[in-house]
């Protein structure tokens, strides 16, 4: 028997920027408008992270920045851009990388754009958490921080086990995910209403997600959170891309689809978690970012890599419009994204419907 | 090419196997003969699914072992088994804005490691699937546009890309029209002339007992009827398992067995009444 390529195959023509690349032991196919698209998204975030750094209510030339960051300025201007911007525009950026790496992942987990960590029930359930630790215990950061993070991965951990019925499904997930967040969604305005109001209004504003507060300790766990998942989950990421095209196609080539699922899961949950544990339930640049990324960067399905990019540059963004449009108050960056990501959602559904895809 | 292995041996020892507490198959034994293109047929609910999926690991058996190479299936890592067996399940999503090649490309997942995405031998066995699908000129064309044969070719292409010397096809002419049903039956007559052992499950009795060279009639959870076409299809077996009166006749362009209803007492209207 003979299966070697018969002499009449000819070399078939591949889409255009695609090209595979090979180095030793290494080889990939390159798909290069996506990488070219996130290196120019990257390069925009940081552009705006840097435009950030010279803006708020003191502006500082883009000199005297550069001579803060390198330890040359005056003291007051060392403390403003060192001390309390940098911190808040490197969070942005590395916030919103990992709040999209986790959309990515439970888009592709659930095979659905809707299917993001703010439909299905976390950011309720980080809120609830935070709201009971304020109600039970301290109004402190820490405080909040661990019982939004308790609350987000026992909210998960719920949505899991309650649409497990031999393996879980997408549109199960999506579907208990709604229901779990509406009835938290209760819960908290509920519990609102029963503390007193100067506790009321700081817990409230936390619910919105806002990157005010966030200095130099907030950063580092997400840091290492990003360090430490963003290689992971690439390298799960294959197997998630064969997922994606059903169970039984994933599984006979070679995926194990149960354990992957769970660890893919875990991995979006904690990458989330890291935000919203200092920042709040920051709306929907998990659900925006990687729907974005395909369009943008024309891939077939969710990417890591540009998804990423492409919520480092949303986030980024938001939190400079949030700081400067109402200047000198300041909105919550979650106000900013609700209103981006609203916009968004609709015509998401809008062109749902259009295709007549469920 | 690595990983082909020529007698795969593929078979199930007193295979019980179903959803939950539902038993579909029970204490099934049955050989897929190395080489041969086994259809497997039967009436709705009758297991012929089950079975497939059991052979591909898919449906964890509560009883008995699939066996492939002398070894139980249950002890394969899920990539080693993916470079025997290669899956056309019955329900698959192609993502959205896919190219062809770039899907047919998935098949090599079970031969690439996290650093080794995209070798020689991947680019070789892809160029070659497409090429034996006669999917070469469409390779950038993108899936979603494509008819519902052409996308069924595409996803056997990717099967094919996966370089499993069997290949287990869960009704792959279901949904299509009479042209791509040949098309693709066609299709898995040359593969089977080239040496690989398919396994399909057909609705079209006529159509397996044609294209089939070894053919398993299932009713029940429990295999009736195991041998070539021309020596088990008779009207008892047809009327036995589908309760359906037939005759047989010879298939005047193959000379296989062909089933023919019959129609007693029926008043079906006559071609000369329609003027």
């Amino acid at each position: 028997m003979s299966r070697a390529s018969s002499p009449t195959a000819i070399e078939p023509r591949w889409p255009r920027g695609i090209r595979p690349i090979r180095l030793g032991g290494l080889s990939v196919r390159m798909q290069l408008r996506a990488w070219m698209v996130s290196a120019v998204v990257v390069i925009m975030a940081l552009g705006v992270g840097a435009y950030s750094l010279t803006v708020g209510t003191a502006g500082y030339p883009i000199g005297d920045v550069l001579a803060a960051l390198g330890g040359h300025a005056d003291a007051v201007t060392t403390r403003v851009v060192v001390e309390w911007r940098l911190p808040r525009v490197v969070f942005a950026l590395l916030g919103g990388a990992a709040l999209a790496i986790g959309g990515a992942v439970f888009q592709s987990i659930t095979r659905n754009p809707l299917g993001s960590p703010d439909i299905i029930g976390f950011s309720s359930g980080a809120y609830t958490g935070a709201l009971l630790v304020a109600l039970f215990w301290t109004g402190s950061a820490v405080g909040t921080s661990a019982g939004a993070l308790a609350g987000g991965v026992l909210t998960g951990l719920a949505v899991y086990l309650l649409a497990y019925r031999r393996g879980v499904s997408g549109m199960r997930i999506i579907v208990v995910g709604i229901g779990i967040s509406m009835l938290l969604g209760a819960f908290n305005t509920w519990i609102l209403t029963t503390m007193r109001l100067e506790q009321a209004i700081s817990a409230a504003s936390w619910g919105a997600g806002s990157l005010t507060d966030i200095a130099w300790p907030h950063v580092l766990p997400l840091a290492i959170g990003l360090v430490i998942g963003l290689p992971l989950t690439l390298l799960l990421s294959a197997d998630m891309t064969m997922l994606e095209m059903g169970d039984d196609i994933g599984r006979g080539l070679g995926v194990r689809a149960e354990p992957l699922r769970m660890a893919l899961l875990l991995l979006g949950i904690v990458l989330v978690a890291l935000v919203t544990a200092s920042a709040g339930p920051i709306a929907f640049v998990a659900l925006a970012a990687p729907q974005l990324a395909v369009r943008v960067m024309r891939t077939s399905g969710v990417q890591i890599v540009p998804s990423a990019a492409m919520g480092a540059l949303l986030l980024t963004a938001s939190d400079l419009i949030a700081r400067t449009v109402i200047a000198p108050a300041q909105l919550p960056v979650g106000v900013v994204t609700l209103c981006l990501g609203g916009g968004y959602l609709v015509w998401l559904l809008a062109s749902f419907g259009r295709k007549g895809r469920t | 090419m690595t990983g082909i292995v020529d007698s795969p041996g593929l078979h199930a020892r007193e295979l019980s196997a179903g959803y939950g507490e539902r038993c579909i198959i029970d204490e099934l034994s049955i050989g897929i003969p190395d080489g041969s293109f086994t259809v497997i047929i039967g009436p709705n609910g009758c297991g012929k699914s089950t079975l497939l999926r059991s052979l591909a690991r898919l449906i964890r058996p509560s009883g008995g072992q699939v066996v492939i190479d002398g070894r139980d299936v249950a002890e394969f890592g899920a990539k080693e088994l993916a470079r025997r067996i290669g899956l056309l399940p019955q329900t698959s999503t192609a993502p959205e804005g896919i190219s062809v090649i770039d899907l047919v490309s998935r098949g090599r997942h079970p031969h690439q490691g996290p650093f080794r995405r995209w070798s020689a031998a991947d680019e070789r066995a892809v160029a070659d699937a497409l090429h034996r699908t006669r999917l070469t000129d469409m390779s950038t064309r993108i899936v979603d546009e494509l008819s519902g044969g052409q996308r069924q070719r595409v996803w056997i292409a990717m099967a094919l890309a996966q370089e499993t010397p069997l290949l287990l096809l869960d009704e792959p002419t279901t949904y299509l029209d009479i042209a791509h049903q040949i098309d693709v039956l066609d299709l898995c007559t040359r593969l089977h002339r080239e040496g690989r052992t398919l396994v399909a499950v057909l609705h079209d009795i006529n159509q397996a007992a044609r294209y089939a060279s070894h053919l398993i009639v299932m009713k029940q959870g429990r295999v009736l009827a195991e041998g070539a076409p021309s020596e088990i299809v008779t009207a008892e077996l047809i009327d036995e398992v589908f309760g359906v009166g037939v005759r047989v006749i010879d298939d005047p362009e193959t000379a296989t067995p062909l089933i023919v209803p019959r129609a007693p007492g029926i008043d079906y209207p006559k071609k000369e009444e329609n003027t």
